[in-house]
């Protein structure tokens, strides 16, 4: 072979950098899945568990528009309840810890919400008060 | 034709996972089978032609110059676009890996009749390059963003990243600029294939079928994100067990796109050793560009030379002179003349080539 050193040397660059997952964790357990500790006081969310685990940020997107372009607040659940369209005062009143239930699923996905640089999270209503 | 079969063999590649997974349950095999064969095939393929490119021998020293060769002193180089060090070639790869500066010197023959004349002309051409570094760089993006995917605890990098690509705070889930941009530029860079006749001509299935399993891999990332949501948590699960090489199908169901969208990564990585795709090492290994322009400074011996057996004349001569002077055929060395001549001290012997020049080598 050519330039054996050159070649190979290339070679090993690009497999350490293409596997990097792999070396990374070698030998580590998966990490265990987001246990999101669900509210006590309530038994159905707003909308089916699997839409809301899928699609809540799309509700939530929903919810916004509605109330600050439409100045619609009530959104009817699937079973006809109502619910006061509010992250605040309606999400986080049933799920009242979001270090022990949103942050479960963000962390694990590296996802950040800017909501929480103008909206409440329950504790800083709690201090507030 | 090249088009269409393309164009159907990704459909029938996304109806492939669909059965497989909405219609025969095989989670597994499309899971964690079919992804791991395709990743050995990608790092197996890759490395084993890249050796064999490397024991081809480089015969010549060919690099494509685009500036002034170092010459004279008072004639001024362009050592990055002729380099004739080994800086000089770092240099001319660096911006070539990372600029595609050959690609931003593309050129189109233009032809047009202008005031009643025909009229030929080689312009410049920079949609190419500027279509193709769009889709190599937001490629490389929603590549590093997926190690979101594969790495726990997420590396900080893959936050900035998705802080930057999501700049515009548009919707939610965020509209990440990445994955737009990757479609539309293969989008563009399939619209050129199509639409210019001279390209369409020369274009074959193993052009066309990149793109669209590009544009697949792409369009169904995208409607997981956007349109039809999937159950990312639990896809994080299957992902992290794969990296972590303990592979488990996680309780909470996934979607079949999220398997269509894995079927067709995975068709990728395995065909990528047998594809042009192979220009991504390959870049590094072609002599037009990893080349110092030396040929005038350092003898270059192609390698595939082999000791050649000859006979010269002069042995010839040796091997026959005497039968050769009986014969009365003429000689180069005639010893009894060269002897009389000797004598005679004439300048006949000065005259006389020693060894002639040209019966060398
Ligand atoms: C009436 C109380 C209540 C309200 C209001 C509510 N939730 Fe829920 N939520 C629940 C309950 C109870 C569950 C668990 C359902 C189950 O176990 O099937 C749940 C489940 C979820 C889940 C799935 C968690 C998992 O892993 O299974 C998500 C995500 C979620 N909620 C988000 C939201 C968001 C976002 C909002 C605001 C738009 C919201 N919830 C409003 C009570 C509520
Ligand atoms: C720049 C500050 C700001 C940010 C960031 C922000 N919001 Fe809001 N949001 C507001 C304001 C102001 C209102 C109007 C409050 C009202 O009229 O009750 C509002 C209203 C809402 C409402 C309906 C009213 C209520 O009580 O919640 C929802 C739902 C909502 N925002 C969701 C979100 C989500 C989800 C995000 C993150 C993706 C977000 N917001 C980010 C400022 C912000
Ligand atoms: C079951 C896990 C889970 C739970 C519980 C959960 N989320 Fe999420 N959430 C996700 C995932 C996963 C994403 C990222 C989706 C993506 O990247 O496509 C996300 C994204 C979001 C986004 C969009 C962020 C962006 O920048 O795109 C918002 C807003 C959001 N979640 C709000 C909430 C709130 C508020 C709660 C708590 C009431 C909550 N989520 C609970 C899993 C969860």
């Amino acid at each position: 072979m050519y330039n054996a050193g050159k070649i190979i040397t290339g070679l090993v660059i690009f497999v350490v950098i293409f596997t990097l997952p792999l070396w990374w964790q070698v030998g580590k357990a998966a990490p265990p899945a987001p246990k999101p500790e669900l509210p006590k006081t309530a038994k159905v969310c707003v909308e089916d568990t699997a839409y809301m685990r899928t699609s809540h940020m799309q509700l939530l997107n929903d919810w916004r528009n509605a109330v600050v372009r439409d100045q619609d607040r009530v959104y009817v659940g699937k079973d006809g309840k109502k619910y006061s369209m509010s992250l605040t005062n309606d999400c986080m009143a049933c799920h009242n810890d979001k270090k022990k239930f949103c942050d479960q699923c963000h962390n694990y996905l590296a996802v950040a919400p800017y909501c929480w640089d103008c909206h409440l999270t329950p504790e800083q209503v709690k201090e507030s008060k | 034709m090249h088009v269409i079969f393309s164009l159907l063999a990704v459909i029938v590649l996304i109806a492939i996972a669909y059965a497989g997974v909405a219609g025969a349950g095989m989670t597994y095999l499309f899971g964690v089978v079919i992804p791991y064969a395709a990743v050995i095939t990608f790092f197996l393929g890759l490395i084993l032609k890249v050796l064999k490119w490397g024991r081809s021998a480089v015969p010549f020293n060919i690099p494509t110059t685009c500036g002034q060769q170092k010459s004279l002193p008072w004639i001024k180089p362009n050592s990055v676009d002729n380099p004739t060090s080994t800086g000089g070639v770092l240099a001319r790869m660096f911006f070539e890996v990372l600029t595609m500066r050959s690609l931003f010197r593309n050129t189109k023959l233009d032809y047009r009749v202008a005031h009643g004349q025909p009229v030929i002309r080689q312009g410049s051409e920079k949609f190419l390059w500027l279509f193709a570094i769009l889709f190599h760089y937001s490629f490389l993006v929603v590549l590093l963003w997926h190690l979101r995917f594969f790495m726990e605890p997420v590396p900080k990098l893959v936050g900035v990243i998705e802080a930057l690509d999501g700049f515009f705070e548009f919707g939610l889930p965020q509209l990440l600029l990445s994955g737009v941009i990757l479609v539309a530029m293969a989008g563009a860079l399939l619209d050129r294939r199509l639409r210019m006749p001279n390209i369409r001509y020369i274009s074959l299935t193993s052009d066309y079928f990149p793109l669209f399993l590009i544009m697949g891999i792409g369009i169904t990332g995208i409607l997981m994100r956007y349109l039809l949501r999937v159950d990312i948590t639990a896809i994080k699960e299957l992902t992290m067990s794969l990296a972590v090489m303990k592979p488990v199908i996680p309780q909470a169901p996934i979607d079949p796109l999220f398997y269509a969208h894995i079927f067709l990564v995975s068709v990728l990585f395995a065909y990528f050793p047998f594809s042009k795709l192979m220009h991504m090492p390959g870049v590094f290994m072609s002599p037009t560009r990893n080349l110092t322009t030396n040929s005038r400074e350092v003898r270059h011996v192609n390698p595939w030379n082999y000791p050649v057996k000859t006979h010269t004349y002069d042995e010839y001569e040796e091997d026959f002179r005497d039968l050769m002077i009986e014969a009365g055929l003429p000689v180069e060395h005639n010893p009894a003349e060269e002897a009389a001549a000797a004598e005679g001290g004439g300048e006949a012997a000065e005259a006389e080539p020693e060894a002639p020049e040209e019966k060398k080598e």
